[in-house]
């Protein structure tokens, strides 16, 4: 007897999966953040100092001034983490300009007030983090307008050097030499005469943002073009695209109904894939959705797997319903055991490797996961919901040969 | 009539055998083309709408002061429309951007840059990381295996695998292909994946084996060989649909992981062979030998 309540239950699944494919896909994939080899930008590891020692104090700073830098650039989501204690990566993604972004990040901004005697009275860190850019009043060239933190520091100096030279020294080489004509009681304080605005600018976001504590080098970096990126992403999309209607195709060629269910689960298997990246978020890269693409493939080998299995079982000559229950059992400890190895390989590959080889890893272990819960549990139910309508009775349609189904 | 392979293994084994020498023949000979990645330096991808004049190349890095050594530029991409420029020094910041300017103004094609520079101790770590990462890898495998089958089933399979690796290593090595970071992820991908085949197999072979009498040798081959028959069409497929998804990657993918797909394909043909072909082969020649001396002892 036909089940059509059972036949119901089995359309709404399929309709719900395919219309939250739909009408939530495009939506969580837009929220899926993209690796700069996407949507460009920079990725650059920095050896902290010349080889000695790194304090936790030296990293803090490092990572807080780094921070504060970015921060001004105003690059969204950047990352900043140290590596191997001595080293700290930055990754900025986006559209911005790359090259100042980057002479910016590693500017040094060490600021000092010396007497002529070359005694350091003052530093950055005396100063607080207002520093701008203003216009000389009298002759109108660049400024900067600094302000002391604590007045009575900057009044005590300025009373004891009164009618002295006072020096600016700024990375090492004298930028401003002055005699101090009154005790400055207001913490104010001004660089004048700068080259141009711009350096005015660039300077006093340098001071406020903090000096880094110890000179950064640059021992590796990537950067991307943002045109370049796109046209990677829009190449992928496609052969993903295209290698997914070949994998439909083939699908349904060979294993007919079901291979239309190992089709919907698949269906599935986007929607949680780009649910799952979405939702922590996971940074989708170049390779990383190249392993989405291959991982679609890996995933329909579990219902290749379990319809093989389903047509051994087909021609001991049990009956369609019991060889569909006794070749899904069957097929499982396999799945699970092809699955792992493959899984043994991506946590390696995440523990090892940086930039374009984790976001595969990730991509990797995520797709096969998801292909896990979806390959197997839900084209499972979904199949064995179908067997079990009782709509189907030729084997033919589960793709056994026509050969076999004569027999019968 | 089916086709016996395990009784003609020997051809198996000396078609692998030569292919094996051949490549070890020619990766000493020649040396991997290390990239940028292991090799310190800087790797500038420059992508254009259109094949490019590598004379027009050189002639824009001329005018960025850059020099160039000999053959330090290359055609790659789907379309031979992305140059690849190798270089042995690192470029800073500075310089990219005085390139980028220059190469935007003098190629109407021009779609965007990617550029990539590590320094020689990176470039050490790395060649070191990935190597570790390969052999904990392939042991993460042997021991997985081990467990859940038994150890001469785990061995025989990561021969297989090696062949695999080594076999896209040998035709990299071959054709100057640059190997840089993301292959390594290919050959990671390829010791994960293509063992699968070999574990559907075996584990056909296991449930085969019990409650079945092994008299002789001939009976372990007619043993394997149907195994490897019954688990044929699943063995292909299940390729195939990963090879299609890889096959449209290599083709229709972003020019950036043309190398990276070039290398996952040749593994993964290679491991469906060395799947059917080579492993089920090389557990039959070792578990024939313990046969033998059970045998003789009863």
């Amino acid at each position: 007897m036909i089940k059509w309540g059972r036949f119901t239950t089995w359309i709404l699944i399929v309709i719900i999966i395919f219309g939250l494919t739909f009408s939530v896909g495009p939506k969580l994939f837009s929220k899926i953040p993209l690796g700069l080899d996407l949507q460009g930008g920079f990725d650059v590891l920095y050896q902290i100092g010349n080889g000695q020692n790194i304090t936790a104090a030296d990293l803090n700073s490092t990572i807080s001034a780094l921070t504060n830098r970015v921060n001004t650039l105003g690059v969204a989501d950047p990352l900043i983490e140290v590596d191997n204690g001595n080293r700290v990566r930055v990754e900025l993604a986006g559209v911005f300009n790359q090259t100042s972004a980057r002479q910016f990040l590693s500017a040094e901004a060490n600021l000092q007030f010396k007497s002529a005697s070359g005694k350091v009275l003052m530093t950055g860190k005396d100063l607080m983090n207002n520093a701008a850019y203003e216009s000389d009043p009298t002759y109108g060239y660049p400024d900067v307008s600094l302000q002391f933190k604590n007045p009575a520091l900057l009044a005590s100096v300025t009373k004891a050097y009164l009618g002295k030279p006072m020096e600016i020294w700024l990375n090492g080489k004298m930028i401003q030499n002055a005699t101090i004509q009154s005790v400055i009681t207001n913490g104010k304080a001004v660089i004048s005469n700068m080259p141009s605005v711009q350096y005015a600018i660039n300077l006093a976001n340098l001071l406020n943002a903090g000096a880094l504590p110890l000179p950064l080098h640059e021992l590796s970096s990537s950067s991307v073009g943002p045109t370049l990126g796109r046209a990677a992403l829009h190449a992928t999309l496609l052969a993903g695209a295209l290698a997914i209607l070949l994998i439909f195709l083939f699908m349904l060629f060979m294993y007919r109904i079901a291979g239309l269910v190992a089709v919907i689960a698949l269906v599935a298997y986007s929607l949680l894939l780009l649910g799952v990246f979405a939702g922590f978020p996971i940074t989708l890269t170049l390779t990383g959705l190249a392993a989405l693409v291959l991982g679609i493939g890996m995933a329909v080998d579990a219902n290749i797997i379990t319809y093989e299995r389903i047509k051994d079982e087909l021609r001991n000559g049990k009956s369609l319903q019991s060889s569909v229950v006794s070749g899904q059992r069957k097929a499982l400890r396999t799945i699970l055991d092809s699955n792992v190895t493959t899984l043994i390989a991506g946590i390696v590959m995440y523990g090892y490797g940086t930039g374009s080889v984790r976001g595969f890893a990730v991509a990797l272990i995520a797709s096969i996961i998801v292909s896990l819960i979806t390959a197997v549990f839900l084209s499972r139910s979904l199949l064995m919901l179908l067997t079990r309508t009782n709509l189907i009775k030729n084997p033919w349609l589960y793709g056994a040969r026509t050969k076999e189904v004569a027999k019968r | 009539m089916r086709f016996d392979i395990v009784r003609r293994r020997k051809w198996f084994f000396l078609l692998s055998g030569a292919i094996t020498v051949a490549g070890l023949i020619v990766t000493l000979v020649f040396g991997l083309n290390l990239g940028t990645d292991f090799k310190a330096g800087s790797r500038v991808q420059v992508q254009f709408t259109q094949t490019f004049h590598t004379s027009a190349i050189a002639g824009a890095f001329a005018k960025a002061n850059l020099p160039l050594g000999a053959s330090a530029i290359t055609t790659a991409g789907t379309q031979n429309s992305m140059a690849v420029i190798r270089l042995g020094y690192e470029l800073n910041a500075q310089q990219e951007n005085t390139l980028n300017h220059i190469l935007k103004s003098s190629f109407p094609g021009y779609v965007g840059t990617q550029y990539d520079s590590v320094s020689p101790i990176i470039a050490q770590e790395q060649s070191q990381t990935a190597v570790w990462a390969i052999v904990f890898a392939s042991i993460g495998i042997v021991v997985y295996v081990a467990l859940r089958f038994e150890y001469r089933f785990a061995i025989a399979g990561i021969i297989a695998l090696l062949h695999d690796a080594f076999i896209v290593i040998s035709v990299f090595a071959l054709l100057r292909i640059p190997v840089d970071l993301p292959f390594i992820a290919a050959v990671l991908t390829i010791v994960g994946y293509s063992i699968n085949d070999t574990i559907v197999i075996f584990d056909r072979i296991r449930e085969n084996l019990k409650g079945a009498k092994l008299k002789s040798l001939a009976d372990l081959e007619q043993l394997v060989d149907h195994s490897l028959w019954q688990t044929m069409t699943r063995s292909i497929n299940t390729v195939l649909t990963v090879l299609f998804a890889a096959i449209m990657l290599y083709f229709f993918g972003g020019d950036p992981i043309h190398n990276f797909c070039f290398a996952l394909l040749v593994g993964l043909i290679s491991g469906a062979y060395s799947s059917i072909f080579i492993a089920s082969p090389i557990w039959v020649v070792w578990r024939s030998r313990s046969l033998r001396r059970e045998q003789k002892a009863a």
